[in-house]
């Protein structure tokens, strides 16, 4: 603890600066420094609607929180500066830790683990302000603050472990498989009734004590239902999954702002809550499905079956070899490159980066395709690329560039299946009819690359793979993509 | 395994059976490769070009005595016949029902014989189709030796010196090649007619622009496998009497008609040749068959009445580059299908080597039996048939659900507001303030990302998590206000976790956004 202590007196003089804030205006003056902070955060998520602007917005979020931290730690409510500093000190190391060392593909895990943060720290909170002593309430308001206190609660649950399990699957140590439970809806359904329940019994619950049980009983339950909700969704679905969990964890910070009877808490999770609701729509909308269906999970093994054993076969595909691959790039005056989940895992990124680089130093235009549900992150792709050094510009979503594809010489897909599927606009039985996708098939000539022909993640089989202006190249994408490059270094 | 590839013996054949690039993929399937000198002269391919890629040059006694397989495109001749060595296997264009003495002298040598022109129509086989690839090029050609001995433009034109008037064109047989020739003459600006036995021909020449013409008669001619069959008399009247009616119209004929395993019909007869403009040209694309108009003369352009007939069997040669390339690549589809050098086995349960198998160590396995043809699941077609009701039904079901979404929307607006009330009506004022901060908060959340451009939405979501990591203030208030310890140490856990995710998420948001770049 000597540590601690130390800090703890190094903090001493600054307790007469929160002194001095507190004589100049006090409670106002820590409100607006919280009002100001808020706007900060609403900049930050403005200037990340474009790349221009983005670096400055992230810039806007680190100042609003100093401000908000700075202000908070030299307020008159804080003082306990050793505990916070054995809290704070190790946590910004492993945290800063954690970001410097991430790999861009591991992404959506990390994004998943920090949503798990948000949800326990929310449980944590409701525990402690529980227990904290909270006199000088009128009855009605005290009911308020339970139900809050609850609400928070089970809300911080579902995220921590629904999180934790979305983290654990896209780390690939659980797998990506839907668990299917029997009666799954029911189990749920119970579960939520049940937790409604608690959720009555405790507010007329008189004693500490059984509060306290309920309590644990309720988030033991929520947590079950948490991890249960999201075990039953499926790898490819995990993009609705992430940016529902970013939403939980919104709703879970502002809950605890509720509890605490702070704006700026409530404010930042309403922020959170509805960006990580907006994406989860659009990706929702990216697959042509309802967020209720996404969210019961299961998809692609029931109707997906059906579908398989009324196509039956298909003919034969095509084959192409890495160096022929190269040969018709060079040959091409556009080319489209459509990446999927599968560039990810093969981290062919880098060697598609010096692929692109030697095919625009001969002129030849160059373009990526990005589905909305490519990858496991919203806009997963996008980042890895960015990574990889392909600039920006020639990155287009897919309502950009799907009236260009008729153009196109070469379309080159990697690791990708359900979005180039043109059953989804020509075959209405199809599982994912009716799903938006990218018309490769228009253009000229299509490469598909693939490990091999499984069926995609909707377990469609993929008409697209049989067409007369399509080659498949088989094998991991990272080798191909290598042996495409020597192609084209070697000419 | 030693492949060859001799030299064409035939003089108007300028073809070659490989072209440098398949070599390189013969000897990537481990098959060691024997070219005959100069074989490659035709298509323009030097032996130095064959050497450079792995090939041994060799003479035609080494070729024909040493290769256990042999590609060429032509069938072999009774000298080469003679040079061949036992038990070789042969893979080139055989025409089977034409060469009964060839196959006699094959079977003699036991030889294994694949023929390129027997390759079943199915879709599984479509790349190793080399009738098709080669006709695909002999309807090019034949609008270009067209266009070459027509004295006219092929396209309309409006100039000062006059108008000119698109020259019109007749295709007879609506197959690869008379497709083939309506693109090329479509794309020269020609009016394009065409006509074809086969009703289904149809659809694909009004696709590329062409005009199908009809007869009014009930009657298709879609034989096996895709190609045409005889006709009744009725039908050969009625259609006889629409080409003596077009003949006085059109500026030039290309004519295309095949009958597999029999000469071809006449379908052009002298008198309509006389009927012609003058200057108008005929090409004959079957004249090797004998030719569909009466007038062919075999490899020659004669001049009768002012009318050009073409009747050159070399078309396909007369693009010996392309032709060359293509034709090899079929050839080593068909290999690969064979198993390629190391596998190289006869399977007669495949249904394409089976189609295609002539004769096996000396035994004539040709015709084949019949194989019904596996379609392909017509994709396309089912979703153009689809039936209008359907659609409209389709219609009527979304705007009823548009509907009975706009009624879920009012009620749960309804509710919305309902809630609001009952909340305003019981909850103290404190709440009721935060309650009012909240709401307007959503709303700014929901304006503000909207605008967020797709690509950003990872860092956006990793700068949602630094900002929530604001629930920090919880922690660190009840760390410091209270009494109990178990609230302290939530607090400090709290406050933990929240700071892994400030310092966590601004930071690999700078990181991921430090990459992009223009």
């Amino acid at each position: 603890m000597y540590d601690a202590d130390n800090l703890a007196t190094a903090g001493t003089p600054t307790m007469s600066l929160a002194e001095a804030a507190a004589a100049a205006g006090g409670d106002s003056f820590v409100t607006i420094a919280y009002l100001v902070a808020a706007v900060l955060f609403i900049m930050s998520l403005g200037g990340l609607s474009k790349q221009e602007t983005a670096g400055r917005g992230n810039m806007y979020g680190i100042v609003g929180m100093i401000l908000a931290l700075g202000v908070a730690i030299f307020s008159a409510e804080v003082n306990r500066y050793g505990i916070l500093a054995i809290a704070m000190i190790p946590a910004l190391i492993g945290g800063s830790w954690l970001a410097v060392r991430v790999k861009m593909t591991e992404m959506p895990q990390l994004v998943a683990l920090l949503h798990s943060f948000v949800g326990i720290a929310a449980v944590l909170v409701g525990f402690a302000s529980f227990l904290d002593p909270h006199g000088g309430m009128t009855p009605a308001e005290l009911t308020v603050h339970q139900i809050e206190v609850y609400i928070g609660i089970c809300i911080g649950a579902i995220t921590f472990t629904g999180s934790v399990i979305a983290c654990l699957k896209l780390h690939g140590a659980l797998s990506g498989k839907p668990l299917m439970l029997p009666a799954r809806h029911l189990l749920n359904l119970v579960g939520l009734v049940i937790t409604v329940l608690l959720g009555i019994w405790f507010l007329s619950s008189e004693a500490t004590s059984t509060g306290v049980v309920l309590l644990v009983i309720a988030t033991i339950l929520t947590g079950v239902l948490g991890a249960h909700l999201v075990a039953a969704i499926g790898g490819a679905d995990m993009p609705v999954v992430v940016s529902m969990l970013n939403s939980y964890s919104g709703w879970a910070a502002a809950a605890a702002g509720f509890m605490l009877g702070n704006d700026l808490l409530i404010i930042t999770g309403a922020l959170v809550g509805s960006s990580g609701a907006i994406l989860s729509y659009i990706m929702c909308r990216g697959m042509n499905r309802s967020f209720v269906s996404v969210i019961l999970g299961g998809f692609g093994t029931a109707e997906g079956t059906v579908s398989v054993a009324t196509e039956g076969a298909q003919g034969d595909v095509i084959k192409i070899s890495a160096d022929d691959t190269a040969d018709e790039m060079r040959s091409a005056r556009s080319v489209v490159i459509v990446p999927g989940y599968g560039m990810a895992v093969a981290q062919a990124q880098h060697a598609l980066a010096e692929v692109t680089r030697k095919l625009r130093d001969a002129d030849i235009t160059v373009r990526f395709a990005i589905h909305p549900v490519a990858g496991r992150l919203p806009g997963h792709m996008n980042v890895l690329l960015a990574e990889a050094g392909i600039p920006y510009d020639i990155v287009l979503e897919m309502d950009e560039i799907n009236d260009d594809l008729p153009n196109t010489d070469l379309v080159l897909v990697i690791g990708a299946n359900d979005i180039v599927n043109p059953d989804a606009e020509d075959n209405p039985n199809s599982p994912i009819a009716g799903m938006p996708v990218l018309q490769v098939w228009k253009s000229r000539m299509v490469v598909v690359m693939k490990r091999s022909m499984a069926t995609g993640y909707a377990g469609v089989e993929n008409p697209l793979f049989f067409k007369e202006n399509t080659r498949m190249l088989f094998g991991d994408a990272r080798d191909n993509t290598d042996a495409m490059l020597g192609g084209l270094r070697g000419s | 395994m030693k492949v060859g590839i001799p030299r064409e013996v035939d003089p108007l054949e300028r073809r070659v059976a490989a072209v440098p690039q398949s070599i390189r993929k013969l000897r990537d399937m481990g098959f060691e490769i024997l070219v005959e000198r100069s074989a490659g002269q035709g298509a323009e391919f030097t032996d130095d070009q064959y050497t450079e890629v792995g090939a041994t040059i060799v003479n035609d006694t080494a070729i024909w005595s040493e290769s256990d397989l042999i590609i060429k495109v032509k069938p072999p001749t009774p000298d080469e016949v003679a040079m061949m060595q036992e038990g070789t296997c042969i893979v080139s264009f055989i025409q089977p029902a034409d060469n009964t003495e060839l196959l006699e002298a094959l079977a003699a040598k036991k030889a294994t014989v694949i023929g390129m022109d027997c390759v079943p129509r199915i879709t599984r086989a479509q790349k190793m189709d080399a009738l098709s690839a080669m006709a695909g090029v002999a309807g090019y050609r034949a609008v270009i030796e067209a266009a070459h001995a027509y004295p006219r433009y092929f396209a309309g034109q409006m100039t000062a010196a006059g108008r000119v008037d698109p020259a019109k064109i007749l295709i007879i047989g609506g197959g690869v090649a008379g497709l083939a020739a309506l693109g090329t003459a479509r794309g020269l600006g020609a009016i394009v007619r065409a006509f074809d036995t086969r009703l289904a021909v149809k659809e694909q020449v009004e696709s590329l622009g062409g005009e199908f013409l009809e007869l009014d008669f009930e009657e298709s001619g879609e034989g096996e496998g895709g190609y045409a069959k005889v006709m009744s008399d009725a039908f050969l009247e009625a259609e006889m009497a629409l080409f003596a009616q077009q003949a006085i119209d059109v500026d030039i004929i290309i004519t295309t008609a095949i009958i597999p395993g029999r000469e071809a019909p006449t379908l052009i007869t002298a008198g309509m040749v006389e009927s012609m403009k003058e200057g108008s040209v005929i090409v004959d694309v079957a004249a090797e068959k004998g030719g569909n108009c009466a007038l062919t003369v075999a490899n020659e352009k004669i001049v009768h009445h002012g009318v050009t007939v073409i009747g050159y069997t070399d078309l396909v040669s007369r693009m010996s580059i392309l032709s060359s390339r293509l034709y090899a690549s079929t050839l080593i589809k068909m290999i690969e299908e064979m198993g390629g050098a190391e596998d190289f086995t006869i399977d007669r349960e495949n249904d394409v080597v089976r189609g295609a198998l002539v004769m096996e160590q000396g035994e004539i396995t040709w015709p084949p039996p019949r194989v019904e043809e596996v379609k392909p699941p017509p994709y396309a077609k089912d979703y153009g048939s689809r039936p209008m009701p359907d659609s409209e039904a389709d219609e009527a079901a979304a705007r009823e659900a548009a509907a009975t979404g706009g009624m879920w929307k009012a009620l749960g607006l309804i509710g919305a507001i309902l809630l609001a009330l009952v909340i305003g009506f019981w909850a103290p004022m404190s709440f009721v303030e935060h309650f009012t901060v909240f709401v307007l908060a959503c709303f700014i959340g929901w304006q503000v990302v909207w605008n967020v451009s797709p690509a950003l939405h990872t860092p956006l979501m990793s700068v949602t998590n630094a900002i929530s990591g604001i629930i920090i203030l919880g922690g660190m208030l009840h760390l410091s206000t209270t009494a109990t310890t178990a609230a302290i140490v939530f607090g400090a856990f709290a406050v933990f976790f929240a700071t892994i995710n400030i310092s966590g998420g601004f930071l690999v948001t700078r990181r991921m956004l430090a990459m992009f770049r223009k």
